[in-house]
């Protein structure tokens, strides 16, 4: 691949190649399953600690006094968190909200790297003689499948947990009645797959399609570039802010749909 | 679009932000709101009883001062009565005193009167002896007489 005079074609297969590390031979490159995306997991482990870190920060320092900046800006942000879930979720659950407020801000920390310009991490990495580097961690389904993988995980913990053997009777049952058991076991099946697919596709695609339109104007001659750039940049900016929210919305509505029951 | 082992340690990851979101931020954070709502919710009550105890002293001491008012005016009235009533006492008093001073300068004058009458009749005795003297002296000369009782009737 000529990384200094690339084609059109090979400028973006350069964006959409990962940073890999094949676990069969403790080389770098794509060795199947055995394989970890470096730079999903970097950036997003990264993002997830800062996350963690300055979240703590307010939360050692917190006050019933007069609250400081931070952790102003902190419980404004559980507030609507905590008003999301109160309006959706009316049981006892003390996972929920704090689970809300993860995906919440995580997904929007890590969707935040698709406005950072395309080829600035890739070009701090390549000095690092790293020449594959894909900034943005919602744009790998690894990182969308992981999360909606466990929120599918706690949908079920919670279905069996709550609902103990009524489950089975749930779904035998519902919603056709007991005489057309099969069907409901595979409506049952199919609406309990469809919900992590849906969710990480959903995140996933408009993530990979924004970063891609971004690469595409990067390939535009640098005199028009900030037309299109800025546009799509301030449309983007809905879109993370959208898709995290949706995202958490999705799961705080699946599981408090997990706690109860059809009929 | 290829899954590899990167799903497993995104997972992980994802727990690991869950259960420490779940146990370290969450409730230290929450509980400071919840605690600053008691706060302020007491706050406002307390404003609110002290804005009653505060009507409540304010109607007390309208109270207490229209008491002390009408106390005042009692009093103000009451002393007018007596003042009426020991002008009157006196004016009664007086008016007994005097009449009995009356009375006794009358008695007084009466008495002074009835000694002048006795030591003028005293005294005409004494005149009538001295006169009969003198007439005794005399001869007996009826003109002279005559003009000697006449003489001692004017001197009286």
């Amino acid at each position: 691949m000529s990384l200094l005079h690339p084609t059109e074609g090979e400028y973006i297969q350069h964006h959409l190649d990962y940073f890999q590390l094949n676990l069969h031979t403790m080389h770098l490159g794509n060795g199947g399953f055995w394989t970890l995306n470096l730079d999903t997991l970097i950036v997003s482990i990264t993002i997830g600690a800062l996350f963690l870190f300055v979240f703590w920060l307010a939360a050692r320092r917190a006050t019933s006094n007069t609250p400081g900046k931070l952790q102003n800006f902190v419980e404004m942000l559980i507030e609507f968190v905590d008003g999301m879930v109160k309006e959706a979720f009316h049981g006892r659950n003390e996972l929920i909200a704090p689970l809300g407020l993860t995906i919440f801000v995580w997904i929007f920390l890590m969707n935040c790297m698709d406005l950072i310009p395309v080829d600035l991490l890739p070009k701090i990495a390549s000095w690092f003689h790293v020449y594959d580097f894909r900034a943005v961690p919602t744009d790998d389904l690894n990182v969308t499948f992981a999360m909606s993988g466990v929120v599918f995980l706690l949908i079920v913990f919670y279905n069996i947990k709550v609902k103990g053997l009524g489950l089975t009777k749930e779904i035998l049952s519902q919603p056709f009645g007991w005489w057309l058991m099969p069907i409901n076991v595979l409506f049952r099946l199919l609406e309990e797959i469809v919900k992590p697919v849906s969710l990480s596709l959903r995140l996933y695609g408009n993530m990979f399609a924004g970063e891609l339109i971004f690469v595409l104007i990067a390939l535009l001659p640098w005199w028009i570039q900030w037309t299109l750039g800025g546009i799509w940049s301030l449309f983007h900016v809905l879109v993370i802010s959208i898709q995290a929210f949706i995202f958490m919305m999705l799961t705080i509505v699946y599981i408090s749909m997990a706690h109860s029951s059809h009929d | 679009m290829d899954i590899n082992l990167t799903i497993v340690g995104e997972a992980i990851t994802f727990a690991i932000l869950i259960w420490v979101t779940m146990r370290y931020i969450w409730p230290p954070i929450k509980n400071a709101m919840h605690e600053r709502e008691t706060k302020i919710a007491d706050g406002l009550a307390a404003a609110d009883r002290g804005q009653h105890s505060l009507e409540l002293a304010q109607e007390k001491v309208k109270k207490q001062l229209q008491d002390a008012k009408m106390e005042a005016a009692n009093i103000i009235d009451n002393a007018n009565q007596r003042m009426g009533k020991i002008i009157d006492d006196a004016k009664e008093r007086a008016d007994e005193e005097g009449k009995h001073i009356l009375l006794m300068a009358k008695k007084d004058i009466a008495f002074e009167m009835e000694n002048a009458k006795l030591s003028l009749r005293a005294e005409m005795a004494d005149l009538l002896v001295v006169a009969a003297q003198k007439l005794l002296q005399q001869t007996w000369n009826a003109d002279k007489d005559k003009q000697l009782v006449q003489q001692i009737i004017e001197e009286l």
